[in-house]
């Protein structure tokens, strides 16, 4: 999987390009974030988590069953939403409560 | 070129779940100065980058650190340092305790006691772990942090160690870090082998692509003693995501079937080499593909498993949302992984004693990259961070550093500034990653081969990765990341070097997948009841064979 960053949603704050283990998100001379090694993402999301416009979704790529939807989060205070972009226009939801530990 | 000279009391090279941890203990317990080295950054670095979803490692009511050892031995066949693991269990508890007091969320009962998951597991909210131990890190004043800085070298003369190499990869600078001990806690080792999906999804696998061994590619160019590199990981999981698969076996009872809808896991065994190895052979056999039986559990149980994946693997959940079906509706297929080196779930790693110190004077190992001492995982690394860290105070408070070698400044300096200046490679980076994975994958006993290898198979994989090793001097960067690249490519093929030759000193077929050496298919108890171990001297890997530490007895290093 990798990620993808909306170029006109990103305010260059660097907080993703802070927290990914694999250093591949730089900044740009516009001041906009990049991913700069897209087939390197390993997929933890910790860059999404980061950011504070949810300026970044991440996506299966099609070798690994990638149809098409992307995948963002939105905080609100310990609810963690995760929103999924479908290819048909649509979206759906999941929300988890932080404060909660897992079931399984 | 830029250079900037550092000393410190303690280095810490790898600000992951045991380096952060070791930081945490030498500042409790001393006022030592302590810099760590995280090539990344440590908010969200290493294994913990994506949070784990439970504590694999702890001792539940009723159970002792003893029953610990007794399992962990069992799973390895007997492969394991008994000394090591008893003085890891012996603190899982109380290093949950504190991650507990440091903010991680862990499920409790109505009585407010931990809720387990089988005899070892709690149960936990662990998306965050990563970063409550870097705040508790931050909070520190004798800890000073270097993010991106990444380490590639020792300073070690006449065995005793006096400080590391590396650089920045953003403020381009190389460090000479004169430091009196030093703990290694790099992880282990992935990418050694072709991935499960080679290619756009080359990095969607299991363990962290950005550990690439550094840690043990050190110890081994230092002459460091290291022990196990033959046994493996593999994990079997959910395929394409790599996701775990525990959540679905323990979580909701799901069993191993194959495609006839058989349960095929008590044909085979359930230590974890052998699930593997079960799964190959059913899909040898025509059996396959093979499942996790999910379908039928109830719509509550979807909606708990679809959050339990996004909090540690949300591409699972995102391949069920991509397919249009839930859990319930269609098993979840499962593989094997390629292997890795990973000494905190098998026994790859450092050779060190009780005190996590290694045979290099002054130089301490823990977390994944310390050997003899399997199923650590995350509560494990956490005890022997916190071993590694009064080991080294100690260490400190008895010795007085020692200064680098300039003539070893300038050599490492050199290479470095080599690979960023001679531009007249035929090959780039990737290509030689890509060529020493394709020569593990086909004959060091990869995917391809169902894991299985033989002696011939082994010595052309060395003649191959020496022939890369020596193609790899003359790669080129065009900057400081790639600088890494380069490293990092080293370091791997350093690390398969060793892989290659414990594969091949143990002269049977102890655990199937792990090392399943076809030249000798059956155990041998008589000759292999040992510690396969090895030192690298002058260019060559030499064996060590070493008797098995038993249970009640401890080894400690007499240098
Ligand atoms: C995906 C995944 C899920 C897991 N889930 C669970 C679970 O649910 N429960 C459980 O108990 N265990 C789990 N484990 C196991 C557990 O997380 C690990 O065993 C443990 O975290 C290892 O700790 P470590 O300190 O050895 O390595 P890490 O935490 O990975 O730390 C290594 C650090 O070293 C840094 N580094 C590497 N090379 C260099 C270099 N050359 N210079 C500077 N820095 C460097 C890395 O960036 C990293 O920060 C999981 C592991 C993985 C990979
Ligand atoms: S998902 Fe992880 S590895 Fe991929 S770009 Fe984001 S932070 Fe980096
Ligand atoms: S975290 Fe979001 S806003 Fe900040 S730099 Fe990254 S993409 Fe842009």
């Amino acid at each position: 999987m990798s990620i993808a960053i909306d170029k006109d949603k990103c305010i260059g704050c660097g907080k993703c390009h802070t927290v990914c283990p694999g250093s591949l998100i730089k900044i740009g001379e516009d001041k906009k974030a990049f991913i700069k090694y897209p087939k390197d993402c390993w997929g933890c999301t910790s860059c999404i988590k980061e950011c504070p416009v949810y300026a970044i979704k991440f996506y299966l790529g099609a070798d690994i069953g990638g149809m098409g939807t992307f995948a963002h989060t939105e905080k609100d205070g310990y609810i963690l939403k995760w929103i999924f972009e479908h290819p048909n226009g649509e979206n759906s939801e999941i929300e988890i409560n932080q404060k909660e530990s897992n079931k399984y | 070129m830029k250079t900037e000279r550092l000393k410190t009391d303690i280095l810490i090279i790898g600000g992951g779940t045991a380096g952060c941890y070791a930081a945490l203990t030498i500042s409790e317990n001393s006022d030592a100065k302590v810099l760590i080295c995280e090539k990344a950054h440590i908010k969200r670095s290493g294994c913990l980058a994506a949070g784990v979803n439970a504590l694999n490692a702890y001792i539940v009511e009723g159970k002792t650190p003893q029953d610990y050892v007794d399992y962990a031995k069992k799973d390895a066949d007997n492969i394991v340092r008994e000394d090591l693991l008893l003085t890891m269990s012996e603190r899982l508890n109380a290093v949950t305790k504190r991650l507990e007091q440091l903010g991680l969320v862990i499920l409790k009962d109505k009585n407010g006691r931990y809720v387990t998951r089988g005899n070892r597991n709690l149960k936990i909210n662990g998306e965050n772990i990563k970063p409550i131990l870097a705040n508790a890190v931050k909070k520190l004043p004798n800890i000073d942090v270097l993010n991106r800085v990444n380490i590639t070298d020792f300073f070690v003369k006449n065995n005793r160690i006096n400080g590391a190499f590396g650089f920045g990869i953003e403020d381009e600078t190389f460090y000479i870090i004169e430091a009196n001990a030093v703990i290694v806690a790099t992880g282990g080792a992935a990418g050694l082998y072709k991935p499960n999906n080679p290619g756009f999804s080359r990095h969607k696998m299991w363990y962290p692509p950005f550990n690439t061994g550094a840690g043990y590619a050190m110890g081994i160019k230092a002459g460091a003693e290291m022990t196990t590199f033959e046994m493996r990981f593999i994990a079997l999981r959910c395929k394409d995501t790599i996701a775990p698969t525990g959540t679905l076996a323990q979580g909701v009872g799901a069993k191993q079937i194959n495609s006839l809808g058989e349960v095929y896991e008590e044909k085979y065994g359930i230590t974890t080499s052998q699930r593997v190895y079960g799964t190959v052979n059913e899909n040898q056999q025509g059996r396959g593909p093979c499942y996790l039986q999910t379908e039928g559990i109830t719509a509550e149980q979807d909606n708990s498993l679809k959050k339990a994946y996004l909090n540690m693997a949300p591409s699972q959940t995102l391949k069920w949302i991509e397919s249009g079906k839930n859990p319930s509706e269609q098993n979840v297929e499962i593989e094997g992984t390629e292997p890795y080196i990973v000494g905190g779930h098998t026994a790859s790693g450092y050779w060190v004693d009780t005190k996590r110190a290694t045979t290099v004077k002054g130089l301490f190992a823990a977390g994944d990259v310390a050997g003899g001492c399997p199923q650590k995982y995350v509560t494990g690394a956490l005890a022997e961070g916190e071993i590694a860290a009064l080991s080294a105070i100690n260490f400190v408070n008895e010795n007085n550093s020692v200064p680098i070698d300039e003539a070893l400044i300038e050599e490492h300096i050199e290479e470095a500034e080599r690979f960023l200046t001679d531009n007249n490679s035929h090959f780039t980076t990737e290509q030689l990653e890509e060529a020493m994975q394709t020569v593990m994958d086909s004959y060091a006993g990869g995917i391809k081969t169902n894991y299985r290898f033989n002696e011939k198979q082994l010595d052309i994989a060395d003649e191959k990765i020496v022939d890369i090793l020596k193609l790899s001097e003359n790669l080129y960067a065009e900057d400081f990341q790639e600088l890494m690249y380069i490293y990092e490519l080293r370091e791997r093929l350093i690390v398969c070097r060793s892989v290659i030759a414990h594969l091949k000193a143990r002269k049977e077929t102890r655990w199937h997948s792990f090392a399943e050496n076809l030249d000798y298919p059956d155990k041998d108890d008589k000759n292999f009841l040992k510690y396969v171990n090895s030192r690298y001297q002058d260019g060559k890997i030499r064996i060590i064979l070493r008797d098995l530490v038993e249970g009640g007895t401890v080894y400690e290093h007499s240098y």
